[in-house]
């Protein structure tokens, strides 16, 4: 399986997720955000981190950059795109997923565990993955989803929603919704199920020593669903 | 501008300062010059006061590959690793501005770890604060804790520890020290001394603007009511372009292009380029039309004193300004060829085609000024003799759970969640545990780092206070597993010209020698901060001590929290009771006066040695240090992260269950062990002459020492964990 990994100016995930794809067998490129064209990819992955250093609208000055257009294309042409946190506000910036990302509700960064419940297997992110609940983490200070009331009955209706923030049990409640999300979404999907927003960072949590290990759930499986 | 004596004042220098340099140079100076000079001679770049003590640090060692005197320290991890480090102050601009001041603190220690050619691998911080009921505290507290994160988390550089304090004596004056730890390959380290004649001197990274202009001057005086006006002194950080900033470097790096290399720090331009030129024994020509500046219409003066951040000074081989232009384009930084090196051995500056300032190098570096000032011997203070009758209506839970909710002891995750402390996927140990540990990625070994000071202690007897500190460091290492290498300092003090803080000065930079030279913990690098003062009164003296420690087999680190069931909890070495200047003392029975515990650098090291011959076995489960609340509190925050209780078995000393308990003597560990291997723990302990008391056995969920004393965990937690939650959101 081939995947990308894009480096923004800014983006400070892009080495763990490169080590993180490799660990799991990806064969990974990392692609400049200037270069025009996408290598020929089974999985591109948008990093954290801080692209133009957030100044503007976090995300947007990346999903105006020229390798986008690129991504762009690959994710309408059915194309595996997954953006983590800063990838995820990207993706917002380009349409490709619903929604925006607001500032956390208590307006601070928050770097933590969290629970996640998977709320859609059909997906070829999800799919297969035995367990109901993931422990992940989170670093972020905008990871607040917000969309409006006809996105969201939209987003509802096509099971878009890939994970919500929960707890140990997979209970979803305010009271685990560690920065404000509408219902509780740490994670989103398109229409297609190709493109997948998430703020939680598996690259974190890939061995014993760190934080957990669901990441090493996630990613196995991912590669299994691309074969 | 006509210099005379009066601006040369108004420049922080003092009259017979000026005269020198009038006699020095065989004529006045101009005003581009005497800033220049005003920003070599201040006490934060000269070390006028300080140089003298300083010298008799150890600072040299098996493992020590540079100590002081470079951008940072660098210590040798075998394999052809290197770890450089630093720790500096940034303590007078956090208090007029704190977002601003503690984000670039962070941002300019990240600089000097990476101008050697290291990518910094972790980032720490100490810092202090006034009272809690002051009235500024709470918004200094956030703007700094905002500060700080918002500049690692944007460079993604894990905060993996730190240390937090509230004391009075800082509600005029916090201090914020920040340290930062990097990784560089032991043949790749980069050196800001120059050499070779005519090399091209290479400027890149942000724009120069008018802002912390005499940054470094107004961190060598004290603050009076007029601190306000002096917001423009303080820097604007750009974590987004510092990141930039630290990719190209290292790019450019990964070459042989670089003949040396130096960030702009305090004082700028003028400090980079001398020091450069000095080291190299050369001289320097520059042409300041060419530096890219942020604002039209810069003056020569201007320009050489602005404290714009994320800057770097390179000079460059012949014939590779293509190749690195092309790397700083690629990155969209500013990069600028401003001048060369010469024979001259001056700085020559060139304005407008005309020379604008023409200083021998050698008397701006080697004739600043030093001093040998006053200082006063601080005496030992009489011991207390503590009524008993006054411990004999204390309960003990009721005291512990009183000190677990101290500012100083309480849980200060409030603070550590806002910073990314999992970031580059090698933080085997977060915030919260006696040190951070990050992996050296792709092998099996990790560094440990934890930051340490006992202003209290210090302030009781500043030899001893001085020997605490380095001891609390070394612990804090050996705690989770890391043989201790080397430190770094952070002096916080007074004024140098007050003989009283002179003295605190003078005594604990000797103590700190004392134990590092006995621990085998050498000096590496630091920093002095003085004038931590507003009008007369000083804060208490300060030193913060950075530690480094390494763990060949990252496997093997050990966590404070208690494991098992029914494993048997022991404290190593010896407890007398010292109650003086031990938070009980102070906060309990309102004592303020006294010794503080003694240090016997003996049992120091041996019981430290001995545990990480225990450690290296296997046979200890978890350990924490003893540190301030004594046996009782260290205990209480094991049972509190591991989520289980204990059953203390009282002392069998005679001396009162309370001292035994809230005391505060050093050189102490409580450890946990499988009860299978509780005798072979025991044989080593006594073998190597290191006493140990059984403490108890692991239990549930209750802190259990008889019917009348007993807590649950979860109550415990909650008075340890929601002190500052509360504060801050009210």
């Amino acid at each position: 399986m081939k995947s990308s990994v894009i480096t923004f100016p800014g983006s400070n995930c892009d080495r763990d997720m490169d080590v993180a794809l490799k660990k799991f067998g990806f064969k990974n490129k990392m692609v400049w955000h200037d270069d025009s064209e996408l290598p020929k990819s089974d999985l591109v992955v948008l990093p954290g981190g801080f692209s133009y250093g957030d100044y503007l609208r976090c995300g947007s000055m990346a999903s105006k950059s020229k390798i986008m257009q690129s991504v762009i294309n690959f994710a309408n042409s059915g194309g595996m795109v997954m953006g983590i946190c800063n990838g995820f506000q990207i993706l917002v910036e380009t349409g490709l997923v619903p929604g925006v990302l607001l500032r956390n509700k208590y307006l601070e960064f928050i770097c933590k565990n969290v629970f996640v419940k998977i709320n859609d297997k059909q997906n070829r992110y999800f799919k297969n993955v035995n367990n109901e609940v993931l422990e992940l983490h989170i670093a972020h200070n905008e990871g607040n989803y917000f969309c409006t009331k006809d996105q969201l009955k939209e987003i509802e209706d096509n099971n878009q929603i890939a994970i919500n923030y929960c707890d140990e049990s997979g209970k979803i409640d305010d009271k685990f919704n560690p920065n404000g999300s509408i219902k509780n979404i740490a994670g989103i999907l398109n229409k297609e199920k190709n493109v997948l927003g998430m703020m939680p960072h598996p690259e974190r949590m890939i061995d014993i020593s760190l934080s957990g290990e669901d990441g090493s759930l996630f990613f196995k499986n991912l590669i299994n669903n691309l074969k | 501008m006509i210099v005379n004596e009066q601006v040369a004042i108004d420049h922080g220098l003092n009259k017979d300062e000026y005269a020198q340099i009038c006699k020095l140079l065989k004529r006045t100076p101009n005003i581009t010059e005497l800033g220049i000079f005003s920003a070599m001679w201040n006490e934060h770049c000269s070390y006028k006061s300080s140089r003298l003590h300083l010298k008799k640090l150890p600072t040299k060692g098996k493992q020590v590959i540079q100590g002081p005197g470079e951008n940072a320290g660098i210590i040798d991890i075998g394999d052809n690793d290197a770890i450089v480090f630093k720790i500096e102050s940034h303590n007078h601009p956090s208090f007029i501005e704190p977002y601003q001041g503690a984000a670039t603190g962070v941002g300019g220690i990240m600089r000097d770890v990476f101008t050697m050619g290291a990518r910094p691998i972790a980032n720490l911080n100490s810092i202090h604060f006034g009272s809690p009921q002051h009235k500024k505290t709470k918004n200094l507290l956030r703007g700094v804790v905002h500060g700080i994160g918002g500049y690692g988390n944007c460079m993604g550089v894990p905060t993996i520890a730190g240390q937090t304090n509230f004391d009075s004596s800082y509600n005029g004056n916090i201090l914020v020290n920040a340290m930062t730890l990097g990784l560089v390959k032991k043949d790749k380290i980069f050196y800001s001394k120059a050499a070779g004649v005519n090399k091209p001197v290479i400027y890149v990274g942000s724009k120069t603007g008018r802002d912390g202009i005499h940054g470094a001057s107004m961190a060598s005086a004290s603050f009076d009511e007029k601190i306000e006006e002096k917001k423009p002194t303080v820097q604007v950080g750009d974590p987004f372009t510092e990141k930039l900033l630290l990719e190209a470097c290292l790019e450019l790096m990964a070459g042989d292009s670089i003949i040396a290399i130096q960030d702009m720090g305090a004082a700028g331009l003028t400090s980079s380029s001398i020091e450069m030129a000095s080291k190299g024994n050369l001289g320097i020509e520059i042409n300041l039309n060419k530096v890219p500046c942020r604002e039209s219409k810069m003056s020569p003066y201007e320009i050489m004193l602005s404290e714009s951040q994320e800057r770097m000074l390179i000079v460059l081989e012949n014939g590779k300004e293509e190749h690195a232009k092309k790397i700083f384009d690629k990155w969209n930084l500013d990069f600028a060829v401003i001048g060369k090196t010469t024979n001259s051995k001056k700085i020559e500056l060139f304005f407008d085609k005309k020379q604008v300032a023409n200083i021998p190098i050698k008397i701006l570096v080697e004739n600043s000024p030093m001093y040998d000032r006053k200082w006063k011997k601080a005496k030992l203070p009489k011991k207390n003799k503590i009524k008993k009758e006054n411990l004999k209506n204390l309960k003990i839970i009721e005291v512990l759970k009183k000190i677990l909710s101290n500012p100083n002891v309480c849980s200060k995750e409030w603070i550590w969640k806002q910073y990314d402390h999992t970031v580059m996927g090698d933080t085997i140990q977060k915030p919260g545990g006696d040190s951070g540990v990050v992996r050296v990625h792709g092998s099996n070994k990790a560094v440990a780092a934890s930051v340490d000071s006992s202003a209290v202690y210090c302030w009781a007897h500043p030899l001893t206070g001085g020997k605490q500190v380095v001891c609390e460091s070394f612990r804090n290492l050996i705690s989770v597993g890391a043989k201790p290498i080397a430190i770094t300092n952070c002096l916080n003090f007074g004024s140098p010209e007050n003989e009283e803080n002179m003295g605190e000065f003078v005594e604990c930079v000797q103590g700190i020698g004392e134990a590092a030279e006995y621990l085998k913990f050498p000096v590496v690098s630091g920093n002095v901060s003085f004038y931590n003062q507003t009008k007369e009164v000083g804060i208490k003296p300060t030193p913060s001590i950075g530690g480094v420690g390494l763990l060949k087999d990252y496997t093997k680190m050990i966590t404070m929290n208690f494991k098992e069931l029914d494993n048997i909890v022991l404290v190593i070495g010896k407890t007398v009771g010292h109650i003086d200047q031990s938070l009980f003392a102070r906060n309990i029975l309102d004592e303020k006066n006294g010794p503080p515990p003694e240090i016997n650098l003996f049992n120091e090291k041996n019981n430290g040695e001995t545990l990480l011959k225990l450690i290296d076995t296997g046979y200890i489960k978890s350990a924490h240090d003893v540190s301030i609340g004594g046996i009782i509190t260290a205990v209480a925050k094991m049972c509190i992260k591991g989520n289980k209780g204990i059953n203390l078995i009282k002392p069998k000393y005679l001396i009162n269950e309370i001292e035994y308990f809230f005391s505060e003597d050093q050189g102490r560990y409580i450890v946990e062990v499988d009860k299978k291997n509780l005798k072979k723990v025991t044989e080593i302990l006594n073998k190597n002459a290191v006493h140990f008391d059984e403490l108890g056995t692991i239990n549930e969920d209750k802190l259990f020492i008889d019917e009348k004393s007993k807590i649950t965990i979860d109550e415990l937690k909650s008075s340890n964990t929601t002190w500052l939650d509360n504060y801050m959101s009210n």
